[in-house]
């Protein structure tokens, strides 16, 4: 394969798998910005999509439509349950409290998630059932294409919600001086639980989208999350934009390093780039001082 | 006065107990759980000063456990090393690592911190993998031997037993003259607010960075330990798993109590020692094959404690007999 064919098979999977740790990013950074909240439990919301998607889809036979938008729920009431049942108790406890909370949770949803669906992998279909198409020398699957598809149609969607719906609005004000938006009637404590619930379904879609490429297994969680959790410091936490742009930077390198340098080593890769991240500018790239929305 | 005779009439029991505990342990099984609850004590240990006495976090500690024993199997196993002499050869490596990574990382906060260090335990755990040429990949390094004092070979588990415990007593005793002395206070005064430390003249970063390297330390001779222990050295046990288990054991412990390592790393493995085999019998119940039940039950009492006991076994037990005192003397 030529060099440039070999540069855009890369830039393919690097941008594919950029948009779901954008996806994933955009998750923590959602509940970051309501709660200050670094919810490591964000990776297992991926994992619990993708494997409901399976059952719904694959086990009970639900058509792609109707199973997609149900699991997508699922992770929303997953995550709402998290904030509900778990953070709530939680609201004046010290930074590694929480930290270790929300680790706390996913090694729950993992383990629970073994218990119930076994150690196996299981296999979704891709969402249009066509063989990868060749730019040149490189091949592209069609799941990408629904990957980028959904991601630029979810972020415009998230874009929509955030100026026009009185929700999204509330949670920016929120996000913006708490007690600036208790004096204009938004309820904190709401605003709060649906970050939670909108992260839930966030991270649900992102594993629903990736499955069909990486197969989906009890533990696909733990590692998407520390990436998702990576490009979202890497943006600057805090930042929706530095969210998309960490996440797809990411995929794009860790997608390069694995081609061209070792697969092996790709994973070091994520966080390596994350450390020089923090070293230099711990707030990121697009993070200003508080790195606020 | 009287906490400092309490402590040492407590540490002299401890040690006694400690001493006296294989007489009436004797089934081999439950003596090496024992040694396994002595290297995670001795890693939570340092954990515990890192974590409880300077305010920091450390989410990759498993990294310096496995550097000190990827140090000890790599020079004993290849190259015939004295396992002692290989032993500080690792601690040296690791305090090298420590000091090159907690310049940048401490100058950290929070979440970020919490990251950096997390990251840091990633990229080392992927180099225990991959450069296979030194680890030997997956696979590791088998046939780690023993060490040995004074031609008698530690190849008991009691044997073992009192090595482990006899550092992790030192370690302990040591824990404590920290707290007491002057870096302990600048330690705490770091831990509940770093600026106002640095306007009383105190050099904040040296003492992050000296307190980050002890803890390292104390975690590279653990991850030695455990190499000479299970004779094989394999980076399965030095992973974000079980950087996250070590911080659950100095949290649960008590953070800043001197006994809250060993009651932590008491507690904890033997959690998984009791939830294997009741996990075995749901799956039994139900029909199916054998259960992990172990993982989610974590996962909700590490979530349960925090909500109900987050200040750890040891200080919520201190919080309790202070609250019965003074009920006492003021009734």
């Amino acid at each position: 394969m030529s060099i440039w064919s070999q540069i855009l098979q890369h830039a393919f999977s690097g941008l594919t798998l950029g948009s779901i740790y954008a996806i994933i990013a955009l998750g923590f950074t959602i509940i970051y910005n309501a709660t200050e909240i670094v919810n490591f439990a964000q990776g297992e919301f991926v994992m619990l999509g993708a494997m409901t998607m399976v059952t719904l889809h694959v086990g009970v036979g639900l058509p792609l439509w109707l199973a997609f938008p149900l699991s997508v729920a699922a992770g929303g009431i997953v995550g709402s349950l998290l904030e509900r049942l778990a953070l709530r108790r939680l609201r004046n406890s010290s930074v590694l409290t929480l930290i270790i909370v929300t680790i706390g949770v996913s090694i729950f949803l993992r383990g629970a998630a073994m218990i119930a669906w076994g150690r196996n992998a299981m296999l979704l279909p891709p969402f249009s059932q066509r063989d990868a198409f060749f730019v040149g020398q490189a091949s592209i699957m069609p799941q990408s294409l629904w990957v980028l598809g959904v991601t630029v149609a979810l972020v415009a969607g998230l874009m929509l919600f955030y100026s026009r719906t009185l929700v999204g609005k509330g949670m920016r004000a929120v996000a913006i001086n708490r007690y600036g938006a208790q004096l204009v009637g938004v309820s904190p404590p709401r605003m709060v639980f649906w970050s939670f619930a909108l992260s839930g379904a966030l991270g649900a879609s992102a594993g629903i989208l990736i499955a069909p490429i990486t197969l989906a297994v009890y533990n696909m969680g733990t590692m998407l999350g520390l990436k998702g959790f990576a490009a979202a410091i890497f943006g600057g936490l805090g930042s929706s934009a530095g969210a998309i742009m960490g996440g797809i930077t990411l995929g794009l390198l860790e997608s390069f390093a694995g081609g061209f340098i070792s697969s092996g080593y790709k994973d070091a890769v994520a966080f390596l780039i994350l450390l020089a991240v923090l070293f230099a500018k711990p707030t990121g790239m697009l993070g200003g001082k508080t790195g606020r929305q | 006065m009287m906490r400092r005779l309490k402590t040492r009439i407590t540490l002299i029991a401890f040690g006694v107990a400690l001493l006296a505990a294989p007489l009436v342990v004797r089934r081999p099984y439950h003596q090496s759980i024992m040694v396994f609850i002595g290297i995670n004590a001795l890693a939570a240990t340092g954990l515990n000063l890192l974590m409880g006495y300077a305010g920091q976090v450390s989410l990759g500690h498993a990294a310096f456990l496995g550097i000190g024993g990827y140090t000890s199997a790599v020079l004993t196993v290849n190259h015939g090393a004295n396992p002692w002499l290989a032993m500080i050869a690792g601690v040296a490596l690791t305090v090298l690592v420590a000091w090159v990574m907690g310049v940048p990382t401490l100058r950290l906060h929070g979440h970020y911190l919490a990251i950096a260090t997390l990251g840091f335990g990633m990229i080392v755990n992927v180099i225990f993998v991959e450069w296979r040429g030194l680890t030997g990949g997956q696979s590791g390094i088998p046939g780690v031997p023993e060490p040995s004092i004074a031609g008698v070979a530690l190849d008991t588990h009691v044997r073992f037993y009192y090595l482990v415990w006899a550092c992790v007593y030192a370690a302990t005793v040591a824990s404590a003259n920290i707290a007491k002395s002057r870096p302990g206070r600048a330690l705490r005064a770091i831990s509940s607010s770093e600026l106002a430390a640095q306007t009383a003249g105190i050099n904040t970063a040296r003492y992050k960075l000296h307190v980050f390297v002890l803890s390292a330390a104390l975690a590279s001779l653990a991850g030695s330990m455990w190499v000479h222990y299970i004779n094989f050295a394999n980076p399965e046990p030095f992973n974000f798993a079980y950087s996250i288990e070590l911080v659950v054991m100095a949290v649960l412990g008590g953070l800043g109590n001197i006994w809250g390592p060993a009651v932590g790393a008491g507690v904890i493995t033997m959690l998984s020692q009791v939830l294997q085999p009741a996990g075995r019998l749901l799956g039994d119940w139900l029909g199916r094959a054998v259960i992990d039940l172990d993982v989610p039950a974590f996962g909700l009492i590490l979530v349960l404690m925090l909500i109900f006991l987050p200040r750890g076994v040891t200080t919520s037990l201190g919080m309790l007999f202070q609250r019965r005192r003074s009920a006492g003397e003021a009734g």
